[in-house]
């Protein structure tokens, strides 16, 4: 008993990256194991509690939940894209490490691509729409109070340095 | 100059790397790795009649299928009792995997290993294992009915009785004017971090020695039951706690049989093994906690003062005990809280069921005592009519009567004595903060509109900080890296943060400089793990004790260097200087490099060290006697007892008049754990387990049916709090400092989680008048609960 594999190319971060996968390989498996980018995180497998988030063509969604062949041809974002060429943290991580919106770090990844995702949509965001944006991710350390102050943070500096909520980090960002 | 650290708000050192996705948890480890997944028992209670692998040797990428009988020998051990007790006479624990016998809807019966966990998993599903089905005991009432026993051997299902009494119970209890009597439940939950289990292995063919990475909160303990299990020299074997995604209590369990069997499985095969546990899998197989009765009968003069407090409680522990008695030990001591009750009894039996073991979850088993103790003086003032801060302080120990011994034998096997606190302070301060005197006038303005809104407040006193010991080692390097280690792990604490501001301080040098590694055994052999709330108390203190060892020969070393007396140094900034005199000094990098009597001059520093070298006697030797080289040191802290926090937390709900739905309007929180490190991190570790309490008061219940199958086991159906269901937590210190440690702190950790369950319920009984005694309480049951008053009220 032998798999079918099937090539694939998915543009990951800004490159193109392919591997030979059987049909069934979930993205986010993909992502971590077979182009090792760990930062993409799977804690439930079933959709809810959003650690495996990432941009699919600049849109959040949950990795663990599409098969990685259904991403051919699109654009993916995970959070090793996010922090600039010069070692810039992005504005939403550099607001979560500001505001100790993270503590085990394991749900991070998910909630930063999140929020990222929101704020593209939503440059200034109420705290009511905050809650809806953050409400599809679970964390069981934090209680979310500083991950809530850690997106209004985030979006001010986003604001102010009119970059982008979805792309790399930039100096002086 | 050296900032003040100790005490600051210092931003976390691990967030780089974690925010960035350069964590490394163990599933982002050796992706060459086989993978591993188990055939788990569908039945809660069965024998096994038959394995049959047929049609599963043929999957390609199939590496092994193991049974227990293909276990060597000692692997077929059951695993140890881990902290055994006089009164537990019948312990039972699990074999790593099920011999005969399954006792729970998840127990491992057949490993499979693989090419990766999607072959591994084709292979389980191909694998047929046949059952002879048992009557299953699912419930702590149907255990303690005993009409069947989960182990044969065991008919009454009990594997301990422990009563601890104080004072004269019975006496006292008759002379009472007042007597109530409550019944009071809580229900299973669990840990649940958002990384499950897993354990990666490597063996090193050439060097025959083991390499392991675990999530775990106890990376020593793990590799003592390795090298035991598997028959290896101590030194063969290193275990690792790398980047761990939640513990919350459920990862101080080990071995897990996992743990045991992925190191075995990688020795046989000389290739790396994983196992990663998911979600479902981590739902049945990853220990719970939580699940106790209480009846609880107290009495009481007319001032509400506790005269007498009789409670008797049934614990359920689950399938296997390995854990031995800590939670219902906790429960029983913990119950009384911060009041000064001179007669008491405790009585509980711990019962097996069916179902997943039980384990520590973050507050073991104070949330149950918290409950119990808290509705009973909420009754107590409601059946006398009185304020319910007004009960409490009647009954609180003083201040002037700390230490407060109260003749009761805690966890840990000392007295259960109280070191310090200040429990009037601390209701002052929450009510202040909750504005308790205040809520009457928003409570009236609420009902004209309509709505119903009520206030819960509870308190509790933790024991934190249990012993036996941690170590901590602090090594200064020629270079100027200040190198620092302990035994245990971290899972979200921030402990490179607050253990380098302790040593930063300790030692006078710049943060940047230092690099604390936690959970390496390769880095520090002897730990015991992160639990109990007590890393910060015990590895906190002993990396300064290790720091003042340091501070020490580096000041005798620069003395002699610079010809001064050491009392005359202190260390500022890296520098060893003369205090007033700062122009006389020496780095203390080249400190370090004078430390070492061998020093090739490798570097700039070293050639400059020979010019502070001394004259050497021809008659000593260059290490002299009783010292050792290299400019480091190691120490412990051990303490007599654990050292005891307090907290006190309020509540305002509103509950829907049409849906019952409860929503919690705003959460104070006031928190008494003696110095604080940094107040960023802790009030972090209050939100998060104050954010558990409401999972636990509100949503979370593990639920079994009668048969012992787990119905809500994915997130789907359990569950968790998202941002939506967690209030604002308004949180305010007091910081009395524990009198039995060098830096007067109290752990933090387990706090938040304690009263939530008591003060909801509070709450909810404040905003509907109904007697909440069981919790949690979903909107359907708290529906059902007014609908029947309703009923017995308009006959």
């Amino acid at each position: 008993m032998t798999e079918e594999l099937l090539d694939i190319t998915v543009e990951v971060n800004g490159r193109p990256r392919s591997a030979r996968v059987p049909a069934r390989r979930l993205l986010s498996d993909f992502l971590r194991h077979d182009i090792g980018l760990t930062g993409t995180h799977v804690g439930c497998e079933h959709g809810v509690c959003g650690c495996c988030t990432v941009l699919l063509d600049g849109k959040p969604a949950r990795s663990c939940l599409m098969f990685a062949v259904m991403a051919q041809d699109h654009a993916v974002t995970t959070v090793e894209g996010l922090e600039g060429d010069d070692g810039e943290l992005h504005p939403v991580q550099q607001a979560f490490h500001e505001c100790h919106g993270l503590q085990c770090g394991f749900c991070t990844p998910g909630f930063v691509m999140s929020v990222c995702g929101l704020l593209a949509e939503n440059p200034d965001p109420t705290e009511e729409e905050v809650l809806e944006g953050i409400s599809g991710n679970l964390c069981r350390c934090t209680g979310y109070q500083n991950i809530r102050k850690s997106v209004h943070r985030a979006a001010e500096a986003l604001r102010e340095t009119g970059q982008s909520a979805t792309g790399p980090g930039r100096a002086g960002g | 100059m050296t900032t003040k650290l100790f005490g600051e708000r210092v931003e976390r050192r691990e967030d780089r790397r974690l925010l960035t996705g350069r964590g490394r948890y163990v599933d982002d480890l050796a992706h060459d790795a086989y993978e591993v997944a188990f055939v788990r028992s569908p039945h809660a209670h069965a024998r096994i009649t038959g394995i049959d692998v047929t049609d599963a040797i043929d999957v390609d990428g199939l590496v092994a299928i193991y049974t227990y009988e293909d276990l060597p020998e000692r692997m077929q051990e059951p695993l140890p009792l881990l902290i055994p007790h006089p009164s537990l006479t019948a312990p039972r624990t699990q074999h790593v995997l099920a011999k005969d016998e399954v006792n729970h809807v998840g127990e491992a019966v057949v490993m499979v290993v693989a090419r990766d966990r999607y072959v591994a998993e084709d292979v389980v599903d191909r694998i047929v294992v046949t059952y002879d089905p048992l009557p299953p005991v699912v419930g702590i009432e149907t255990a303690a009915a005993a009409e069947h026993a989960v182990h044969d051997d065991v008919p009454d299902n009990v594997a301990a009785s422990l009563t601890q009494e104080i004072g004269d119970l019975e006496a006292a209890m008759a002379a009472a004017p007042h007597r109530i009597e409550l019944r009071l439940d809580i229900e299973r939950s669990a840990s649940t971090p958002l990384e499950g289990r897993g354990v990666v292995a490597r063996w090193d063919d050439e060097d025959q020695s083991l390499r392991v990475h675990s999530s775990t909160q106890t990376p020593t303990s793990v590799r003592a039951a390795i090298a035991t299990f598997l028959e290896l020299p101590f030194a063969k074997v290193e275990c690792i706690a790398p980047d761990v995604g939640g513990g919350f209590g459920v990862k101080i369990m080990h071995p897990w049989p996992e743990e045991l069997l992925v190191p075995w499985a990688a020795r046989t095969w000389g290739h790396p093994v994983k196992f990663v546990d998911d979600r479902r899998e981590h739902f049945v197989a990853a220990n719970h906690e939580r699940g106790q009765v209480h009846w609880v009968e107290v009495g009481f003069d007319d001032d509400g003062r506790i005269l007498a407090l009789d409670v008797r409680f049934l614990h359920d522990h689950g399938a296997y005990i390995p854990y031995g008695l800590i939670v219902p030990i906790i429960t029983s001591t913990q119950l009384l809280g911060p009041y000064k009750i001179e007669n008491y009894r405790v009585e509980f039996q711990s019962l097996y069921t069916n179902t997943m073991t039980v384990t520590p979850y973050r507050g073991a088993g104070r949330p149950q005592g918290c409950f119990a103790m808290e509705r009973t003086i909420d009754a107590i003032a409601s059946e006398l009519g009185r304020d319910r801060t007004e009960i409490r302080a009647a009954n609180f120990i003083q201040p002037d009567e700390m230490p407060y011994d109260f003749g009761l034998t805690f966890q840990d096997g000392r007295p259960y004595l109280y070191d310090s606190g200040d429990f009037p302070a601390t209701l002052d301060k929450l009510r202040s903060l909750i504005d308790w005197d205040g809520f009457e006038a928003v409570r009236q303005e609420a009902q004209a509109e309509g709505r119903l809104i009520g206030i819960g407040m509870a308190a509790y006193v933790e024991g934190t900080g249990v012993g036996p010991y941690e170590g901590g080692h602090v090594l200064v390097e020629p270079n100027g890296r200040v190198q620092v280690a302990t035994g245990l792990s971290t899972q979200g604490q921030g402990h490179e943060t607050a253990f380098a501001q302790i040593v930063s301080e300790e030692l006078g040098v710049p943060i940047e400089d230092v690099t604390v590694v936690t959970g390496d055994t390769r880095r520090f052999q002897y730990a015991v793990g992160t639990f109990a709330s007590r890393a910060a108390v015990m590895s906190g203190n002993a990396i300064a004790l290790a720091a003042r060892k340091v501070r020490e020969k580096a000041l005798s070393i620069a003395a002699d260097a610079l010809e001064v007396s050491p009392e005359d140094l202190d260390i500022v900034d890296g520098v060893v200087q003369v205090e007033g005199s700062p122009e006389t000094s020496i780095p203390l990098k080249l400190v370090a490099t004078l430390s070492n009597p061998l020093r090739y001059a490798f570097d700039e520093d070293a050639q400059k060290a020979t010019q502070f070298a001394q004259p050497a006697d021809p008659d000593e030797p260059p290490v002299r006697e009783g010292e050792e080289p290299g400019l480091e040191g190691t120490d412990y802290y051990s303490p007599p007892r654990s050292t005891f926090a307090n907290g006190m937390h309020a509540v305002i709900v509103e509950v829907d008049p049409e849906t019952s739905d409860v929503e919690i309007l705003r959460y104070a929180v006031v928190h008494d754990c003696g110095r604080i490190i940094n107040p960023m991190i802790l009030e972090g570790q209050i939100h998060g387990g104050v954010a558990q309490g409401v999972g636990g008061a509100l949503y979370e219940r593990m639920a079994y049916d009668e048969n012992g199958q787990l119905q809500n086991a994915s997130f789907m159906d359990f569950l968790m709090p998202y941002a939506t269901e967690v209030p604002t937590i308004e949180v305010d210190h007091l910081e009395t400092p524990s009198p039995l440690n060098p830096l007067g702190i109290k752990g933090a950790g387990e706090a938040g989680v304690i009263p939530g369950s008591a003060a909801i319920a509070a709450a909810i009984e404040d905003a509907t008048g109904l007697k909440i005694r069981s919790m949690p309480i979903s909107p359907s049951e708290l529906h059902e609960l007014r609908r029947a008053d309703e009923e017995t009220a308009t006959p």
